[in-house]
């Protein structure tokens, strides 16, 4: 213990190293340090998360962050945005009512492979096909690591898990082709090697209108890489940067995992369609007419506006009152 | 060779011994392999890593974007001064 | 601080004033649309769809925002986000979705989220009689989703009744931030009656009640007992958070036990201590009966033609509608348990709110239950009949 201090990399204490880590406005930093396992690349994502919003300039006030259940699910108890851990696999449906109740949000979902694709698997294609202006960021360990690292929709053919002890048999999604297919109009894939990867595809994704789904490859160090006898977090990073290719605009039929093997990455849809919400206020307003509000202000929203507007003109006269007397 | 005026960026490392979790990314992936792991360890036993030599840190700051535990970040030493 | 509960007067854009003809479902959507509902997000079954085609056809009159979901699932916890995007909301559903929605009934106890859901209860269980009516899920909304919490639960007896309460429903909602039930069934919701819908300045709605005091200070819940927190919706720069995990007042994850038992020591006395605010009924005849009928919704109409009946034979038959159905009016039912022959409990079920009577008549009187396999309302003979039994 005594060879680590009082060296230069430590010079910072406890308290003056959470205030100045630059992750400090992003994190609700009394909360840390985190659950989550040593080689876990989660962290890794929400830093990337924290720069892509630094990069992109956004009001922090509006972006709502929506998690389901999880160790990824975790993500939304630690981010210092308004945010929501829901239950198991309602993280998108929770985020679609909560941008359609408020659409100036940027509604970002980070959850997991299992919470997503499996229990949420009807949410998350339903929400591609609608095309719903959020983006979703799916952190893929191969399985349901909180619970003790069960088999997910995910997981390679033939690897272990707690559920497939003699070894999975079933096929595993290729995600990037399932939201694809769904109609997702952003689409891509980085491992948490690639960070700064990440960071760009979040940029992306968070000015992308419409449905934006970013799979990131993570270890699971304590459950899916230890069960599989394929060592620690920096033997998951060295497989990615092995085995990782950049392939941008593959298709998307092309892209699967087989078990320890190829990682086709990179971006591989962003075509622009209307969102949702566009489809419907377009369409209601060729209908109803031009007079139509998607929400409209209550009578309470009115008068507040009314008020305003009455004491601001009022400021106007009375500081002409003044000049004149002073 | 001349590359004319360009410098060197320099930066300062700063770990929280007490967040690291001994994963080894940093270590793994410094560019200019300026971090080993260190023969101490904290309280919970991990070794968290050391700067081998402060000249080496180009602040590139990849150590910063891997890190899980948000246990380690770099300050430019021109904003230092 | 803002004054709690602030009443305001109806958005005259929601309130379709005048004497309408129209059946319990479509009074349900015209109820939540007066009483500020903007945003529906739901699913069709048999025999609620009627609501949501009249919130499809009337959101972008008003000014809402109709969504049809993949499946039940996905309406009630798009709600529950709306919510929280600072929306007032219903959905409705019968049977077999009121059980899919069960674990997100618990999320929005949990996140203590006030919005009303409306469950045209049919036959049951499982698919059961799709069409015809039945009162099977009384017991369910009160103990459906797991763990210890408490709901309100209200029963109309007519489209009218379906138009006010829905008003209430909401305003129950906001100053509890609870999840309010209404519990119709087919044949109320299918029935096509006169509902006087009045201005909208006379109809009362109570305002989320919204925080007004600094950033720096807003903590999400209040373990209170009393109404819990103020709200505010995502977006306005509180950054605050909230969890269906056991929470503190912050509302971070907080997983002990003692975090455990001030939490859901609020959940449940934020509506036990207020019972008496909340709970209504209708009554006659129970100052000097020996024999009471406690009935509610749909059959509450039957059970009175049998309760005029036995009084034209000289019975002392006293009536009481239940109105709140939960929290139950326990004390009541005490009350009367204590001077009366009998309590006569007639329902569209095999006896489910009877064994609330029973609790809380504790042997002190006898209680018959009229019970029915659903699928038609009483004869009020069958009632008449448990009367006169209850009269010997």
């Amino acid at each position: 213990m005594s060879d680590l201090s009082p060296t230069p990399e430590y010079s910072l204490d406890d308290k003056d190293f959470r205030e100045q880590n630059p992750m400090a406005e992003f994190l609700r930093m009394e909360r840390m340090p985190h659950i989550w396992c040593p080689g876990c690349g989660i962290g890794t994502v929400v830093t990337s998360f924290a720069e892509a919003i630094k990069a992109g300039g956004y009001d922090m006030d509006k972006i709502a962050v929506v998690s389901g259940i999880g160790c990824t699910g975790r993500v939304a108890g630690y981010v210092k945005f308004d945010s929501f851990h829901t239950t198991h696999g309602r993280a998108i449906p929770f985020a679609t009512g909560l941008k359609l109740a408020n659409p100036e949000l940027k509604v970002v979902v980070i959850s997991g492979d299992g919470d997503l694709t499996s229990i949420g698997g009807n949410h998350l294609i339903h929400a591609a096909r609608r095309n719903m202006d959020m983006t979703v960021i799916c952190v893929n360990n191969f399985t349901y690591g909180m619970t003790g690292g069960q088999v997910t929709p995910t997981t390679p053919t033939s690897a272990n898990a707690s559920t497939t002890p003699y070894g999975n048999t079933e096929p595993a999604f290729s995600l990037p082709f399932l939201v694809d297919a769904a109609g997702a109009t952003y689409v891509a894939r980085w491992t948490s090697l690639h960070a700064r990867n990440i960071t760009k595809s979040i940029g992306e994704a968070m000015k992308h209108r419409g449905f934006s789904f970013i799979e990131v490859i993570s270890p699971c160090t304590t459950l899916y890489q230890r069960r599989n006898r394929l060592g620690d977090g920096v033997s998951a990073m060295e497989y990615y940067r092995e085995d990782g290719e950049i392939q941008h605009g593959a298709d998307t039929r092309t892209v699967d995992i087989g078990y320890q093997g190829k990682i086709a990455m990179g971006k591989f849809v962003d075509r622009p369609r209307d969102t949702y919400l566009d489809a419907v206020v377009k369409h209601l307003t060729s209908v109803i007419g031009d007079d139509y509000e998607l929400y409209g202000k209550t009578p309470m929203e009115k008068k507040a506006e009314e008020e305003a507007r009455k004491s601001a003109a009022g400021k106007g006269e009375s500081a002409d009152i003044c000049e004149d007397g002073c | 060779m001349s590359f004319g005026n360009l410098k060197k960026a320099y930066g300062n490392v700063h770990i929280n011994k007490n967040w690291c979790k001994g994963c080894g990314f940093c270590v793994q992936y410094c560019p200019t392999n300026a971090l080993e792991m260190s023969k101490g360890y904290n309280a919970k036993g991990y070794h968290p890593p050391l700067v081998k030599d402060a000249e080496d840190c180009r602040d590139c700051k990849f150590c910063e974007m891997v890190c899980p535990e948000f246990a380690i970040f770099v300050t430019s030493k021109k904003d230092e001064g | 601080m803002a004054e709690f509960p602030k009443i305001v007067s109806a958005d005259p854009k929601g309130v379709l004033t005048g004497r309408h003809f129209m059946d319990g479902d479509h009074a349900l959507a015209e109820g939540a649309l007066a009483a500020g509902c903007r945003f529906f997000a739901g699913y069709p079954i048999t025999p609620s769809t009627e609501t949501a085609e009249r919130f499809a056809e009337r959101c972008p009159e008003v000014g809402g925002l109709f969504i049809q979901m993949e499946d039940e699932i996905a309406s009630i916890t798009a709600n529950v986000g709306a919510v929280w995007g600072g929306k007032k909301v219903m959905t409705v559903t019968s049977g077999p979705g009121f059980s899919l929605m069960m674990e997100t009934f618990g999320l929005a106890a949990m996140m203590e989220v006030p919005m009303v859901i409306a469950d045209v209860q049919r036959g049951g269980p499982s698919t059961g009689l799709p069409t015809l009516t039945a009162q099977q899920d009384m017991m369910q909304v009160r103990w459906g989703s797991h763990g210890d919490y408490r709901i309100i639960a209200l029963v109309p007896d007519s489209p009218q009744e379906c138009f006010d309460l829905a008003v209430e429903a909401f305003n129950l909602s906001e100053i509890y931030r609870v999840p309010v039930f209404i519990m119709t069934d087919e044949t109320v919701g299918h029935m096509h009656e006169k509902v006087v819908i009045p201005p909208a300045e006379e109809i009362k709605v109570v305002e989320r009640n919204w925080y007004t005091g600094p950033k720096e200070e807003y903590r999400p819940y209040k373990f209170d007992g009393k109404h819990g927190a103020p709200m505010v919706k995502a977006g306005d720069g509180y950054r605050f958070h909230s969890t269906g995990l056991t929470h503190d007042e912050r509302g971070y994850p907080a997983l002990t036990a003692e975090d455990n038992k001030k939490l859901l020591t609020h959940l449940i006395q934020k509506i036990d201590n207020n019972a008496d605010k909340i709970i209504r009924v209708e009554e006659s005849g129970l100052e000097d009966a020996d024999i009471v009928v406690v009935s509610y919704g749909i059959t509450s109409r039957i059970a009175i033609r049998a309760v005029q009946v036995a009084r034209e034979q000289g019975l002392k038959v006293g009536f009481l509608r239940l109105i709140t159905v939960w929290p139950f009016c326990e004390n009541k039912i005490r009350e009367l348990a204590g001077r009366v022959k009998a309590i006569v409990v007639p329902e569209l079920n095999y006896g489910q709110i009877v064994l609330e009577v029973e609790r809380a008549a504790a042997g002190k009187c006898k209680v018959i239950s009229v019970n029915s396999c659903g699928g038609a309302v009483h004869d009020p003979e069958e009632i008449l009949t448990a009367i006169m039994e209850g009269a010997k």
